[in-house]
Order: C-alpha cells, then sequence, then structure tokens
C-alpha cells in the first residue's frame, strides 16, 4: 500500500464523504415524509388515490436508480418546457437533481415498509381506541404510527444503508460526492486500486455508525414498548 | 426448472460471443496472439473513447468512426498487425492500460509531462489550441480579451494580462470541462478558486449542459468544439476569448502506450511519421476537421 | 422522435436491443454465480468452522456495505492484476485477462452473493429444529438429511428473498455501463450523447427494465405458488 497516496487523499476523499452524508440526510428525511404519504396513500380506500400511489411505487421499484437519476438529469434538462418552469432552479442543479431521485426513490420503498408496519397493527388494536373514542388523526399518531415504525425499523435501516452507498451514482452527474472523489484522484495519480480501497473503507465506516444508530434505535423503542 | 436454467445459460452464452462481433461489445482482451517477430502484439488491441467528435465517436450502427480511427486504421496496415479498436471509459485509459488491458490508447489524449510518468506517447499528431465557448447572447463574448492566443511555454506580460481578464470575467459562473483532462487541469490551475466547475464523464455530456443552461462556459479543445457548432442548435453559441496551448496543454495529442515497449513504440512512431511525409495524415486532417492540424 | 428507435444502420432499435439482451445475459449469469456464493456462505456461516464463519462474515459485511460501483470499478482495475496472482500461486506464469463482460458478471455476482447468502441462512434457520432431529433419529446421515429435509423447506421459504435478490441483482447490471459493456445502459448512454436525445433514450432504457422485473417477478410468482403446493396454511 501507498501510504504516502493514502496521506494525501484522505482529506478529498473525507470532504467527499460530507457531502455523501449531506445527500444522504437530505434524501432521506425528504423520502421518509413521502414514504408516509405513499403509505397511506396505498391504503387508502379511494380507488385513484391507491392506484396513483400503487403506480409510483411500481414505477421507482422496477427501474434501476441510475436511469432516473439520467432520466431526471439529462432526459428533463432537455425541454426547454422544463427549463421555461418554476422547477428548473430546481432541476439545473446537479446537487438537487440527486436529491430529487434519490428522495423519490427511497420514498418508494420505504413507502412499502412503512404499509407493512400498519398492517401489522392487529386490528383489535384499533378497535380498543375507537372505542375510547379516538379517531382519525389521533388514533394515527397514537396507536398505529409508532407500532407501525418499530415494526418497520429494522427494515428502514437496512433501507438507509441501501441509500449510503446509492449515493455513489451521484458522481455520474458531476456531483463531487465520495465515489466522485475517488474516481478523479484515481484518474489523476494512476493508481484507482488503492484510492477505491481506501473509499470502500470510508463507505464501511458510515454504515458501521448508521447500524449502530438503528440499533440504538432498535433498543429505545423495544423499551418504551416494554413499559 | 432445469431445463429453463440450462436454455437462458447458453442463451447468455451465445449473446456473449455474438456480441463481439460488434465494435462497441468487442471484448478489447481476448486472448492476445503470440508477439510477432517485430515484437509488435498481433492483434494490438487499441482503446479510444467513442464520445470524442470528430476525433473519435460511435455512428448509430454502433461502429466507431472518426480521426483517429482512421488514422490507427491506416497505421496498423503500415505496421502489419490487425486492429482491434474498442471504446473505453475516458478517465479509466491509463489505469487500464497500465493494468494489460489494452496495448495502446488513441483518444485525443495530449502528451503532458504528467501523463508521460505513467506511460510512453508517440511523438505527436495533431494539435489545436483549447477554447472558451458560451451562448453568443453571453455578455462575455463582446468583451476585449487582448489577445487572439496564449502560449503557455512562457507567459509574457500581455498575456498575463489576458488570463487575468478571463479569470475576472469567468468570476462566479458555472464552467464545464471534460474530467482527467488537460482542461480540467487548466481550469483547477487558472479557475478553479473564482468559478463553480463541473467535470463531465463526456464532451458530449457537457455539450448536452451547456445547451440547458446548466453551466455558462465550457472549455474544452478547438476542434471537438466543432460539431456542435456546426449543428443548428450550436448556432447560438461561439468561442470567446484567447484560445490557450503550450505549457500544461502538453505537446499535441500522440499515442499512449505502455512504459517498456521500444519496439511498438518505434513501430507506432514510423507508421505517423511516414503519414506525415506522404500526406496522408493532412489528407485525414482536412476530411474530418477541414483544416490541417498535424505536428510538422 | 420514434425513428430514432428504428432498426438498422439509420436508428438506435438495434443496439438497444442488443443491449436489453446483454443485460439479461450478465443479470442471468451474475444471479447463477450469486446463488453459488450465496449457498457456500450461508453454509460456512451455519456450519463452517471460526475461521470459515469469520471469512464469511467478512465477505457479506464488506459487500453489503460498498457501494456496487466501487465493487465492479476495483475489479475492473484490479481484476486482472488478482487472478495473475492467484494463477501464478497455482503454478500457471502467463498474464490472465478479464474482460469487460467478465469483470461486470463476477462483479455483480459477488454482490448478489452476499445477499444471496442473508437469504438462504434465514430460510435454512426457518426450518424447524425438530424435524432435523427426528431425521437424525431416523439415521438418517447428513446428506440425505440435507436433501430430503432441509433444502426443499428452505427453498420454499427462500424463494421470495431470492426473487429480490434477483431484482436487484437485474437492476444492479445498469452499474456494469461505467466499464463500458454495451449493455442497456450503456447503449442508451452512447445514443443519447449521439443524438442529443437523452429523454427518449432513457425512458426507453426505463421502459425495457420495467418489463424484464415484471415479467420475472410473474415467474417468480407462479414458482412461489408451485412451491407451496400441499402446504397448508392458516389463512387463506
Amino acid at each position: 500500500m501507498d501510504f504516502d497516496l493514502i496521506a494525501r487523499s484522505l482529506p478529498q476523499l473525507l470532504s467527499g464523504a460530507g457531502l455523501t452524508l449531506q445527500l444522504v440526510g437530505l434524501s432521506l428525511v425528504i423520502g421518509l415524509a413521502l414514504a408516509l404519504l405513499v403509505a397511506l396513500g396505498r391504503l387508502s380506500t379511494l380507488k385513484p388515490v391507491a392506484a396513483l400511489t400503487g403506480a409510483y411505487v411500481f414505477l421507482f421499484r422496477s427501474t434501476p436508480l441510475l436511469v432516473q437519476i439520467f432520466l431526471i438529469y439529462y432526459g428533463l434538462g432537455q425541454f426547454a418546457a422544463v427549463r421555461e418552469s418554476f422547477l428548473w432552479p430546481l432541476l439545473r442543479e446537479p446537487y438537487w437533481c440527486a436529491v430529487i431521485a434519490l428522495a423519490l426513490n427511497t420514498a418508494a420503498y420505504t413507502g412499502e415498509i412503512i404499509r407493512g408496519g400498519i398492517r401489522s397493527v392487529p386490528f383489535g388494536q384499533v378497535e380498543a381506541a375507537r372505542a375510547l373514542g379516538m379517531g382519525g388523526a389521533l388514533l394515527y399518531r397514537r396507536i398505529i404510527l409508532p407500532q407501525a415504525f418499530r415494526q418497520a425499523l429494522p427494515a428502514y435501516g437496512n433501507e438507509v444503508i441501501q441509500m449510503v452507498q446509492a449515493t455513489s451514482l451521484a458522481s455520474t452527474i458531476t456531483l463531487m460526492e465520495l465515489t466522485g472523489v475517488a474516481r478523479a484522484i484515481a484518474s489523476r495519480t494512476f493508481q484507482p486500486v488503492e484510492v477505491f480501497v481506501i473509499a470502500g473503507a470510508i463507505y464501511l465506516a458510515l454504515n458501521f455508525v448508521v447500524t449502530q444508530a438503528v440499533r440504538l434505535g432498535e433498543r429505545r423503542l423495544g423499551r418504551e414498548a416494554a413499559r | 426448472m432445469k431445463t429453463v436454467f440450462a436454455a437462458a445459460l447458453a442463451l447468455a452464452a451465445t449473446l456473449a460471443l455474438s456480441a463481439c462481433g460488434k465494435d462497441e461489445g468487442k471484448q478489447a482482451n481476448q486472448p492476445t496472439a503470440p508477439a510477432a517477430d517485430n515484437g509488435v502484439p498481433n492483434p494490438l488491441r487499441v482503446a479510444t473513447e467513442g464520445a470524442y467528435p470528430p476525433y473519435n465517436m460511435l455512428d448509430s450502427g454502433g461502429n466507431l468512426v472518426g480521426f483517429e480511427v482512421d488514422m490507427m486504421k491506416e497505421v496498423c496496415r503500415r505496421i502489419q498487425v490487425e486492429c482491434r479498436i474498442t471504446a473505453q471509459a475516458w478517465d479509466g485509459m491509463i489505469p487500464a492500460l497500465q493494468a494489460g488491458r489494452f496495448d495502446a490508447i488513441v483518444a485525443g489524449m495530449s502528451i503532458t509531462e504528467e501523463r508521460k510518468q505513467a506511460v510512453s506517447f508517440t511523438q505527436g499528431y495533431a494539435s489545436t489550441p483549447a477554447y472558451l465557448v458560451s451562448a453568443k447572447s453571453n455578455p462575455l463574448q463582446a468583451e476585449q480579451y487582448g489577445l487572439e492566443k496564449v502560449n503557455l511555454d512562457e507567459v509574457d506580460a500581455t498575456e498575463q494580462a489576458a488570463i487575468d481578464k478571463v479569470r475576472a470575467q469567468l468570476k462566479g459562473k458555472t464552467v464545464g470541462v471534460q474530467t482527467a483532462t488537460i482542461h480540467a487541469n487548466f481550469a483547477d490551475k487558472y479557475l478553479a478558486d473564482v468559478v463553480d466547475l463541473r467535470r463531465y464523464d463526456t464532451q458530449e455530456n457537457l455539450v448536452l449542459d451547456l445547451q440547458t443552461g446548466r453551466v455558462e462556459v465550457g472549455l474544452a479543445d478547438a476542434v471537438a468544439w466543432e460539431p456542435f457548432l456546426d449543428r443548428p442548435e450550436g448556432q447560438q453559441y461561439g468561442f470567446f476569448g484567447p484560445g490557450f496551448d503550450g505549457g500544461l496543454f502538453g505537446a499535441g495529442m500522440g499515442v499512449a502506450i505502455a512504459k517498456g515497449q521500444d519496439k511498438l513504440l518505434d513501430a507506432l512512431n514510423g507508421a505517423i511519421a511516414s503519414m506525415k511525409q506522404d500526406g496522408t495524415l493532412k489528407t485525414m486532417a482536412e476530411q474530418w476537421f477541414g483544416f490541417d492540424t498535424s505536428l510538422k | 422522435m420514434l425513428d430514432l428507435l428504428r432498426f438498422g444502420s439509420q436508428g438506435w432499435g438495434d443496439e438497444m436491443a442488443w443491449g436489453a439482451a446483454m443485460t439479461v445475459a450478465v443479470a442471468v449469469l451474475a444471479y447463477a454465480i450469486g446463488l453459488v456464493l450465496g449457498s457456500l456462505t450461508a453454509a460456512a456461516k451455519l456450519a463452517g468452522n471460526a475461521p470459515v464463519r469469520a471469512l464469511a462474515g467478512t465477505y457479506t459485511t464488506v459487500v453489503r456495505g460498498v457501494p456496487a460501483l466501487l465493487v465492479i470499478w476495483l475489479l475492473f482495475f484490479g481484476g486482472s492484476g488478482l487472478v495473475t496472482w492467484v494463477a501464478a500461486a497455482f503454478g500457471y506464469g502467463g498474464r490472465v485477462e478479464l474482460s469487460a463482460f467478465a469483470v461486470g458478471v463476477v462483479a455483480v455476482g459477488i454482490v448478489s452473493g452476499a445477499y444471496a447468502a442473508e437469504v438462504i441462512r434465514g430460510a435454512v434457520q426457518a426450518v424447524p429444529r425438530g424435524q432435523v432431529e427426528a431425521a437424525k433419529a431416523l439415521g438418517m446421515h447428513t446428506g440425505l438429511r440435507l436433501r430430503r429435509v432441509i433444502v426443499p423447506q428452505a427453498l420454499r421459504y427462500a424463494l421470495p428473498g431470492l426473487g429480490n435478490v434477483w431484482q436487484m441483482t437485474l437492476k444492479d447490471t445498469s452499474l456494469v455501463s461505467v466499464v463500458t459493456l454495451a449493455e442497456l445502459m450503456r447503449q442508451a448512454f452512447i445514443a443519447s450523447g449521439s443524438t442529443r436525445q437523452p429523454f427518449v433514450f432513457y425512458l426507453t432504457a426505463a421502459l425495457v427494465y420495467m418489463a424484464l422485473t415484471t415479467a420475472s417477478e410473474a415467474g417468480f410468482r407462479l414458482l412461489e405458488r408451485r412451491a407451496e403446493r400441499g402446504v397448508r396454511r392458516a389463512v387463506g
């Protein structure tokens, strides 16, 4: 191993990892909010709502993320109508194109995870809550969602780790996150194997942190449930 | 289940083999036949990019065409080896050459000191300056930059003034370059601290984003801009500021091969020299570029 | 716009079709590698000694924690060196080369295997212990126990998970485009660069992937139904 190369490239790689974390964080927050709507939409008794959200989930889960990113970045940018619309200030930035693609993608997967969680709540609890006069938003907030989230957390942890890796695709639309930086250093130093190994190690470290956080969350939720 | 799986495997194998018949899918590294007596590998596995018109590009039949493709075919004819030219990703070419994935790179690659640390170059076969491009409606186009051309070998006072003027004008703007190119090196050194620099994997994608307005200015090889500027949609775009060459732009474009392949280097140099001498290279340049770019 | 997708030398239809075929080829072979690697890794995790278990654990942790894109690049640049080194260890002196196709298949296969391993391990563990003990008591030896008791049931439990791994593998093949293997995504990339019509080609690619995933999902559902024939369930 070339320790000099590691020493020289590590600061740049770490700053790339910073952008990676930003992308992960932002798209997870937006994605989670969307996912909640998707899950509720999928469970809705209104046929058009259920069908529409179902189609959305199908679209994003049945195509590779790379295609989605390119379609949003290069594909949409091709149309004058898009370039003149109010969305262009967002879509003209590769950063926001990546966030949008990642958020829409994770919302489709997370929506299904949450839907599974909601469906796992025993109906007796809903009946009991209704009997106590609880309904609508309160029923969801107090009874259904807390249990659904607890049920969904392990699967969601996996989804978060998938997202950390998925951000690597942002490098294909000029963003210099961890993989983008690694690629640039590799093409400058002509030592791709070393650079990609270091980048891989940083990804593993990021994932370790995420896994620990999810485990902590599980334990906390588990304790609350036991009370 | 078993038969389905066997059939799928057979199908996959057939595809893998038949796809080799196509230029783009052709594997660059089928077992190489033993080198001929002259020390030149035969067939010669040549990498190009296929996304850098008019030097090299893919037509809608999936075939590699362009100035460098024609040139390399002629070089191979003269050194009597079979040429196997394939398209490769630009920014991984030198590492892949070092890893032995192919024998030579012919991809508009400029001969620079940095690259010479890693690979050997033949003599140059073409040289064109770098130019900035923006929309013609952009105020940048109306400015006066004082010079037609800046040679970075020895920068004098007027040349430095032109560089400073370019820097001042581009301040705060988004500028696109192709990643891992001499143009990216130039931007890193002279512009990176004042502009928002975007690196594209191919020149074609840089052009796409110039058209959407995501980047305001692009920096690339003068000849590589031509196919775009000649198109109807390229009419609203034009060069501005001085052209740049010399210095970190290197000494023209050469064929890159792995270090220590002296016999191959001699053979390639001989063929290129003879093509310069009998005017073949000039004819090809005029055919693809409209003017002679060859180095004397 | 549609004549961009015409077949023949004028349009990109035939290139896209070849790309789709290449995508299927890479996915099928990578999945086959993934199933073999996954089974071996699951076996190592369940029945291996400590070093073997550690090795299997490292494989699944590392590969599932690193972007597939990096795995592909690492193999592309470092793969030939690695294979040559291994070959030399076995006494073969020559240089071994990996084509872009081989790199794609092996890289996606390695990723696929790491996920398949977890699915298979979970499925084997889902077979009730009592049944294994009963089989032992009947005097069945290890091979017979595997064949008659564990594998048939584990396969049924594993099918939905393996279906997901297949879908993931199929979509991961799009990443192989970065090493310029002429699969579907790469062809769309070339065509859109050349024609300046990215929307048409990426949309076409998306539709083809959609058709492939939908068709294979239907296939897996059929298999699941077949595997569940004769199983009594509490509901439905």
